[in-house]
């Protein structure tokens, strides 16, 4: 495999990894937990809908919440048991809320839901049925934005997928998750990305992988070697924050620019993370939904830090004592990576799908966040943001709630890495502020397709009622005029100006008309609604 | 921003030996009162103590001011320049980080206005009027007005190298003739080529750690340069070398220290040499029209009422973003 062209993309920060901690650790299997908690929203889209009863006993990879929508998943029992709860419990997120969650007592048997159907050779089927199945799996992206991934395994209707790349990059510190995987299971990281590319019928494949990573490198490269298949590479990127974003490696590796507000696809790239190529494999190989997810337990807080095999819904805790425990520097529990990850302040939290990785940082590892400073415009942040934004402005109209100025500067397009809050000098948590405006432009979005659709409804009934009345004055009038004619012809001489005045009637059955224009209605309210739910879906993946 | 106060001190130290030990004392005036201000008015505004003046931005602001200032003023000249320039420029406004004009520049034109009589008295360099008062004589005369028997305040000042070019010029005097005067020096400003180069050291280090973007240095000595180059070529008898606008005046000291300062510049790349140049140009323009010899605190705050437009229509284009139509 011959030298590549690499690009190199704006702004981004260089610092140190602290991957050390679990760069060449083997993968352990994390022990079977008493309880498991499943989230009923683990991905981008729809909640899923469970569609099981406490004291109902599941299997292993029995689905126990069915998506809820196009863009949404369903959920797996991790293992066999009994669901003894459907409750609002802790999860992770970034805003410390409860969800809903199915709480399945384990029985430790471990037992599956039989009817597992494992395809052998991808080709025999076509790429639709394919995505069917890997959405019946609850496959998400599990690089960390928890995107359906059968949607994003659609080939292009007007624009045809020219390269599938598979995102190895894993840019964030302490995370070691796809490395672990690359490492010790390179031949299923290669055998996801063919079945993959055929649901895309990508034409070329690159994994890109971090220069940090030499041993996944090798090994990824070695497995690639065997297929003999010159459109199928490995390439080895720099290693500079953020490469591992979706937009920021698919323009290391092919130079291409995905449009501003837009997604991969329509500069004909598709990007997937290692773990979730995994998932792919283990979901059409042997038939088995999403139960289990790699996850790093690292940070000086920690007494053993170990990549960990787990089972979806594991609580936090269980992983944490399973790494024998937290030593006296402990100081915070972060969801995710440090940059964009999230603190965690309840360690019953389960891992869900997007989990990569758990931090159990000291106060010098990750300070408290300290006293924030007023802004002194700088600029670092809009030296360092990877798209080219201007973080600080964003701040002041952010802080301003002057939504529609965040707009114009293009808050769309920040795919909150952190890079800005991470050079801050006054140590403003940028991204948080970003965060609260998107989050508020998404529903001043909502409110105004409500209003939209209920104006629109007013107008339709105003306008039914105005030809109702039309209508009906219509037929006073004729009754009037036939009134008049009547008299007029008691009264010769002045029928001829009676009927003359009388206008052409135009009568309108008064039974169907409005009905047509409810339905109108109807339709267009159900579009705004489809919009809505499109909109919500549209962040992008990134890893 | 202590490195930035750091890298004055070349100048400083320049300063001190070409016109004496004077500018020292109303340094360490002006420091005292700015945190002192800085403190009561954070206080009074209910702000935490520590944070705020750790961050140095008072003394720097003091720092700016003294050097600005001719150094034989008297005591309350510079206090009530600090004062303006901490309480009104900037708490007023929301102390750091909100106030939309250079403290330290706002207070230098609220005391050259107020007070020009005492704001134009520079002293001569190296012993060109005698010999500069020493530390102690300094002192007594900036607190006391008392200077040693037999010395005059008039005496140990003289017209600056701007002055001199400006009057020569109204007057009808050709160029050559000015510059051959002893104010000029080697370089074309006796003492102030070597506080100039100090200050100069100072803001190449500032560029090497990228402390200051270089956009604002580069933009305002092209944009004083450039027009003083072409205007020179044009009439050579009637203008000065354009060397001489970066050796006079507070060209390097605003170029690096005073145009830099964040808060009040424009941020993004394209609107740092838009202000930069816009600085430049509008002392250049006043120092050769103008009533006042040099520019540089006025250009500045004119700009600083731009920044906000320049970022606007500054904008980079986001990653992805296509060119407008």
């Amino acid at each position: 495999m011959g030298l590549m062209k690499l690009f190199r993309f704006p702004g981004g920060v260089h610092m140190p990894d602290h991957k050390q901690l679990t760069r060449d650790l083997p993968i352990d299997r994390a022990p079977l937990p008493g309880r498991l908690y499943h989230p009923i929203q683990q991905h981008i889209g729809e909640p899923a809908e469970p569609i099981v009863h406490i004291g109902e006993r599941v299997s292993k990879g029995q689905v126990i919440a069915r998506a809820g929508g196009f863009v949404s998943a369903p959920v797996h029992a991790a293992s066999s048991g009994t669901v003894v709860a459907i409750d609002r419990l802790p999860y992770p997120h970034p805003s410390g809320l409860q969800s809903r969650c199915i709480v399945v007592e384990t029985d430790g048997e471990d037992r599956w839901v039989p009817g597992l159907r494992p395809i052998a050779n991808e080709h025999k089927h076509d790429p639709g049925a394919l995505r069917a199945l890997i959405r019946e799996a609850g496959i998400v992206g599990l690089g960390g934005a928890g995107f359906p991934t059968f949607i994003k395994l659609h080939p292009g209707r007007e624009q045809a997928v020219e390269t599938l790349i598979v995102n190895g990059a894993e840019c964030e510190p302490y995370i070691t998750a796809d490395d672990a995987l690359m490492r010790t299971q390179p031949d299923w990281v290669v055998d996801g990305l063919k079945i993959m590319r055929h649901a895309l019928q990508a034409k070329e494949c690159i994994v890109g992988i971090e220069d940090n990573k030499q041993e996944a490198y090798e090994r990824m490269q070695a497995e690639v070697a065997k297929l003999n298949d010159p459109t199928i590479r490995v390439v080895k990127v720099p290693t500079h924050y953020p490469t591992g974003g979706e937009k920021q490696l698919i323009h290391v590796l092919t130079g291409k620019v995905v449009p501003s507000g837009g997604i991969p696809l329509q500069v004909g790239v598709i990007c997937h993370s290692v773990s979730t190529t995994v998932a792919v494999r283990r979901a059409i190989r042997l038939g088995q939904p999403l139960f289990e997810r790699i996850v790093t337990v690292t940070g000086q807080g920690i007494n053993r830090p170990r990549n960990l095999r787990v089972l979806l819904g594991t609580p936090v805790r269980d992983l944490i004592a399973f790494c024998d425990g937290l030593n006296d520097d402990f100081k915070r529990l972060i969801a995710g990576g440090p940059m964009m990850g999230y603190e965690l302040h309840d360690d019953r939290a389960p891992v869900v799908k997007a989990t990569n990785c758990l931090i159990a940082a000291t106060a010098a590892e990750l300070p408290e966040n300290r006293p924030e400073m007023p802004c002194i415009r700088c600029g670092e942040c809009a030296r360092h943001c990877p798209m080219q934004l201007l973080p600080q402005q964003l701040y002041w109209h952010s802080r301003a709630k002057a939504f529609d100025k965040v707009s114009d500067y293009r808050l769309v397009d920040c795919i909150e890495c952190g890079s800005c809050s991470y050079v801050c000098p006054s140590r403003i948590p940028l991204v948080h502020y970003f965060r609260f405006a998107k989050n508020r432009l998404q529903q001043q979005k909502i409110e105004r397709q409500h209003a939209d659709a209920a104006r629109e409804r007013a107008q339709t009934r105003e306008s039914r009622l105005a030809r109702q009345r039309a209508v009906k004055a219509e037929r006073t009038r004729k009754v009037k005029a036939a009134a008049a004619a009547k008299q007029a012809h008691d009264t010769p001489g002045s029928a001829a100006t009676a009927t003359a005045t009388a206008p052409p009637t135009h009568v309108v059955s008064s039974d169907t008309r409005p009905q047509t224009i409810d339905q109108e209605a109807r339709q267009r309210i159900a579009t705004a609604e489809r919009q809505r739910k499109a909109a919500a879906s549209g962040t992008s993946d990134q890893a | 921003m202590g490195r930035v106060i750091l890298a004055l001190l070349p100048g400083l130290a320049a300063y001190a030996w070409a016109f004496g030990p004077a500018v020292l004392i109303q340094v360490g005036l002006a420091v005292v009162v700015a945190v002192t201000a800085e403190a009561v008015l954070l206080r009074v505004r209910g702000r935490p103590l520590k944070p705020f003046l750790s961050d140095l931005s008072a003394v720097l602001t003091a720092l700016l001011l003294a050097l600005a200032i001719p150094p034989l003023v008297p005591w309350w000249l510079t206090v009530v320049g600090v004062l303006f320039a901490i309480i009104i420029a900037k708490h007023l406004y929301g102390g750091l980080g909100y106030n939309p004009f250079n403290p330290a520049m706002v207070g230098f034109v609220v005391l050259l206005i107020s007070f020009p009589v005492e704001m134009t008295r520079w002293p001569a360099a190296l012993g060109l009027a005698g010999t500069a008062p020493d530390l102690a004589e300094a002192a007594r005369w900036i607190f006391t007005g008392v200077l040693p028997t037999g010395q005059d305040i008039d005496a140990l000042s003289g017209a600056t190298p701007l002055d001199s070019i400006k009057t020569g010029l109204a007057q009808g005097s050709d160029y050559a003739t000015l510059a051959a005067s002893q104010v000029f020096g080697q370089l074309g400003g006796a003492g102030w080529e070597w506080v100039q180069a100090g200050f100069l050291a100072g803001g190449l280090y500032l560029l090497a750690t990228r402390t200051i973007a270089w956009q604002i240095p580069a933009g305002l000595l092209a944009g004083l340069l450039l027009p003083a180059l072409i205007a020179w070529l044009v009439a050579p008898g009637s203008q000065p070398l354009p060397w001489f606008h970066l050796v006079n005046g507070a060209t390097v000291l605003g170029a690096f220290f005073i145009a830099t300062d964040p808060v009040t510049a424009s941020t993004t790349p394209r609107g740092r040499l838009l202000f930069g140049a816009g600085i430049g140009l509008l002392t250049w323009v006043i120092r050769t029209f103008g009533g006042y010899p040099d520019a540089i605190a006025f250009a500045v705050l004119l700009m600083n009422m731009a920044a906000p437009l320049l970022d606007q229509v500054t904008r980079p284009r986001a990653f992805g973003e296509e060119a407008p139509e």
